[in-house]
């Protein structure tokens, strides 16, 4: 007959007296074979600007180059646009704007984009290798995520070009007119979607900048426009860094901006535009929230919070940044953490085993560099991955900053890379109180097994995306953006498209 | 010998009590002849802060009430400005309109309430809808008051425009601080003992009287206004929204040089309540 003392040698409980049970570590143990992405990105030496159909070449005749951060070599020259440029490029959209677009027939306006999401899905692959060589994000990010994602919301969008009337119940819609658009580095191609499908289907036209360090998918989506007879004009790109972006934005032709980026950019942008009357929508940072409570599916919500941080080498504006965690689960979420992070393979953005790529720039590099020294400074207790990293390119480790007060750097300041805060709670008042205690409220995460408390939650946080037992979700038909000041508006769904007209 | 009559000091209406100005400071309101009628207080920035607190006070409360609780609450406002017509509409001669044009004023007003009532259980189901992701997910969009709304309201049609940036902002479960018409301040001031005897909490709607170059900057710039509905000159909408820049407040600015016919049922929508809306949209996963 079994004893107490013979089951004390079973494995299982002695793993729960105090020995750590058995855990498979991946890391650097076993050498995986490469697995190297080989399809063709079909990259140009050299990118024109996109104005009235044409790939045209700067007036000022300059070029910068884009690199790739994985190993900092060049991918191709891009064209620096210049005030005349950008005069020309907004011009363009007047016209095109003027000569038909707007006045257009829905249904007609609907085959063009339908049209874009088709070619976009055949060179798919393509696009993906082009957007993971000059951004740095891996394979499979760019592959089952931005491409996809991309081609998702010109489909989507262009369904509603004929459907108008339903998206102000009671009321007429008309476009604006001509749109300034300025997106970011971390989803160059699907941000380029989120910005251009709703401004189309619209009925409007656009002048957008993409970001410096990642203009080529966007330059690629523009030879997609010309297969597709897009009307010249409709769309135009304009290249270049911030001096474009505020020739896009403080110019006198569009009726609307919208922006993606830092809340910094955001309110320069603000102040440029106060007197005017353009409209906007401001699609800026956050500092968002990953609660897990202590009845949390906790390998499912380590997942979640991997995910959370890690996705996009934690280039994300709703990155799950702050992770809040019941205090009687803390040191358990944290040693799977630990172990989780360890398996993470950091390295070639074109390997199809990699789970995080390059960092997207130098200047990003330094800025993540610099904000995890304050957060060691401050004293926050510092784990890191031990992997190792590329010789080349620009790489950081997946980090967890645990013990970190609500003051301390790393938990108010964006960092936009690999870092997780770890914050601990008792009460669920006092997680929502930590949770809002910010100027951000663009996004959430909510890991619990109560439904009541979900719906609890998500009714308290102030934020504009709530995720609740999952992370980093979207879709084209769900609407995204921020409280305070993470921005105004929304992209997506039947909300977004309303901020790309107005009521008539 | 005839009986003096015994004439009202104006207080403005704040955190549900009448106040003075913290300054102590008034200004004379003459009326459509030019005779003296009452001292009005000249409200600072001080007030507007203290009535920001007022409103922040108020305002999770207010939120949380049942949007049929507020319905019924902005129909009992309009029940207790109807009741007392007569009085609103002689405040609204004051500035010179005729007694007919003061009783159509009233009575669009009390109208306006009227409608706002009725959306206060119906916006979310016109608004927020369910999203088909492509995803095992639920995932759903609602909506949410922003919290507090700071109203500047125009000379012109003084009570009801009032009234048609107030109502849309509250309907919701917004809280408001409002600055009324310089010129014709003391519909603002009636108003606000209409508001004392309707059931709407106290904070809800904070009513301020006084010189707008004297607040506009702190409308502009503080923090915790989280929208401005505004009729203001070129002037005032480039420094409300240099200030709103700071801490990226939502601002919607009518031009007061343009003419707006606050009667029209233009001049009353769904949409007005949208533009103090958040939209917030919940991902849940669909499983066993």
């Amino acid at each position: 007959m079994p004893t107490l003392t013979a089951a004390k040698k079973s494995p299982r409980l002695a793993a729960r007296s105090g020995r750590p049970a058995p855990e498979l570590i991946f890391g650097d143990l076993w050498e995986f074979d490469p697995a190297p992405e080989s399809a063709d990105p079909k990259l140009k030496a050299r990118y024109e600007l996109f104005i009235d159909g044409k790939f045209v070449a700067p007036k000022g005749g300059k070029y910068f180059d884009s690199i790739n951060p994985a190993n900092e070599q060049k991918l191709a020259e891009i064209a620096l646009a210049g005030p005349a440029d950008v005069d020309a490029a907004y011009a363009a959209a007047r016209r095109a704007y003027d000569g038909g677009w707007g006045k257009m027939p829905g249904r007609e306006r609907a085959k063009y984009l339908y049209r874009i999401a088709r070619l976009l899905q055949d060179r798919a692959r393509e696009f993906a290798v082009a957007e993971t060589l000059d951004g740095g994000k891996p394979i499979k990010e760019s592959r089952d995520f931005d491409v996809p994602m991309a081609a998702a919301h010109f489909f989507y969008h262009a369904g509603w070009a004929d459907k108008l009337d339903y998206v102000a119940p009671g009321r007429k819609v008309a476009p604006l007119g001509v749109v300034g658009q300025v997106i970011p580095w971390n989803f160059p191609l699907l941000m380029c979607a989120w910005k251009l499908a709703p401004a189309l289907a619209m009925g409007n036209t656009v002048v957008l900048k993409p970001a410096e360090t990642t203009s080529i998918t966007a330059l690629k989506l523009a030879e997609i426009f010309q297969d597709a007879g897009l009307p010249p004009g409709v769309v135009n790109f304009v290249t270049g860094a911030g001096e474009v972006g505020a020739a896009v934005m403080n110019h006198a032709t569009p009726a609307k901006i919208a922006f993606t980026g830092s809340t910094e950019v955001g309110k320069i942008i603000m102040r440029g535009l106060a007197g005017t009357d353009k409209k906007m929508t401001m699609e800026l940072g956050g500092k968002a929230a990953n609660i897990v409570f202590d009845d949390a599916p906790l390998d499912q919500a380590v997942e979640g919070i991997v995910n959370g941080i890690f996705f996009n080498q934690g280039h994300v504006c709703c990155a799950g940044s702050r992770l809040l965690v019941q205090e009687s689960v803390a040191g358990k979420v944290l040693a799977k953490l630990k172990n989780r992070i360890r398996t993470l393979r950091v390295g070639d953005p074109l390997d199809k085993n990699t789970d995080i790529g390059a960092i997207n720039s130098r200047e990003q590099l330094d800025k993540i560099t610099a904000l995890v020294a304050a957060g060691v400074k401050e004293g926050g207790g510092m784990f890191q991955s031990p992997c190792t990293l590329p010789t080349k390119g620009f790489y950081f480790r997946p980090t967890l900053f645990s013990g970190v007060s609500m003051s301390s750097t790393v938990a108010r300041e964006e960092i936009f890379g690999p870092v997780l805060s770890i914050l601990t709670f008792r009460t669920v008042d006092e997680a929502i109180e930590k949770a809002n205690n910010t100027a951000y409220g663009l996004s959430a995460g909510v890991w619990t097994d109560k439904g009541s408390r979900i719906l609890k939650m998500s009714t308290e946080l102030k934020a504009g995306v709530v995720w609740a037992n999952t992370y980093n979700k979207f879709d084209p038909t769900s609407p995204f953006g921020g409280y305070k000041e993470s921005g105004f508006g929304r992209e997506g769904g039947r909300q977004g498209l309303l901020d790309y007209c107005k009521l008539v | 010998m005839p009986r003096l009559p015994i004439t009202k000091t104006p207080k403005v209406y704040v955190g549900g009590a009448f106040i003075r100005s913290e300054s102590a400071r008034v200004f004379p309101l003459k009326d459509a002849s030019g005779e003296f009628f009452a001292n009005i207080p000249q409200c600072t920035r001080k007030d507007l802060r203290n009535a920001v607190e007022a409103a922040a006070k108020a305002g999770p409360g207010w939120a949380k009430r049942t949007a049929y609780n507020r319905g019924q609450i902005l129909y009992r406002l309009g029940e207790m400005i109807e009741a007392r017509a007569g009085e609103m509409a002689d405040a609204i001669t004051l500035g010179g309109a005729t007694p007919a044009a003061a009783a159509r004023e009233v009575a669009a007003t009390v109208d306006r309430l009227i409608y706002y009532a009725g959306w206060t259980d119906k916006y979310e189901q016109v608004l927020g809808n369910v999203n088909p992701v492509a995803a095992p997910y639920f995932n759903f969009t609602v909506t949410e008051p922003m919290g507090i709304i700071g109203v500047i309201a125009p000379d012109a049609s003084p009570l009801l425009a009032l009234i048609s940036l107030i109502a849309p902002a509250i309907t919701s479960g917004n809280t408001v601080v409002a600055l009324a018409s310089t010129t014709q301040p003391y519909p603002a001031i009636v108003l606000g003992e209409m508001l004392a005897t309707s059931d709407l909490p106290g904070g809800v709607v904070n009513l301020l009287t006084g010189f707008r170059k004297e607040m506009i900057s702190t409308f502009a710039t503080h923090t915790h206004l989280r929208a401005i509905s505004a009729v203001v000159n070129a002037e005032e909408r480039k420094a409300l929204a240099l200030g709103a820049a700071d801490s990226v407040k939502r601002t919607h600015l009518l031009k007061a040089e343009e003419k707006h016919d606050w009667f029209a049922d233009t001049a009353q929508s769904v949409y007005a309540i949208r533009d103090t809306l958040e939209f917030k949209t919940t991902w849940h996963p669909v499983g066993a």
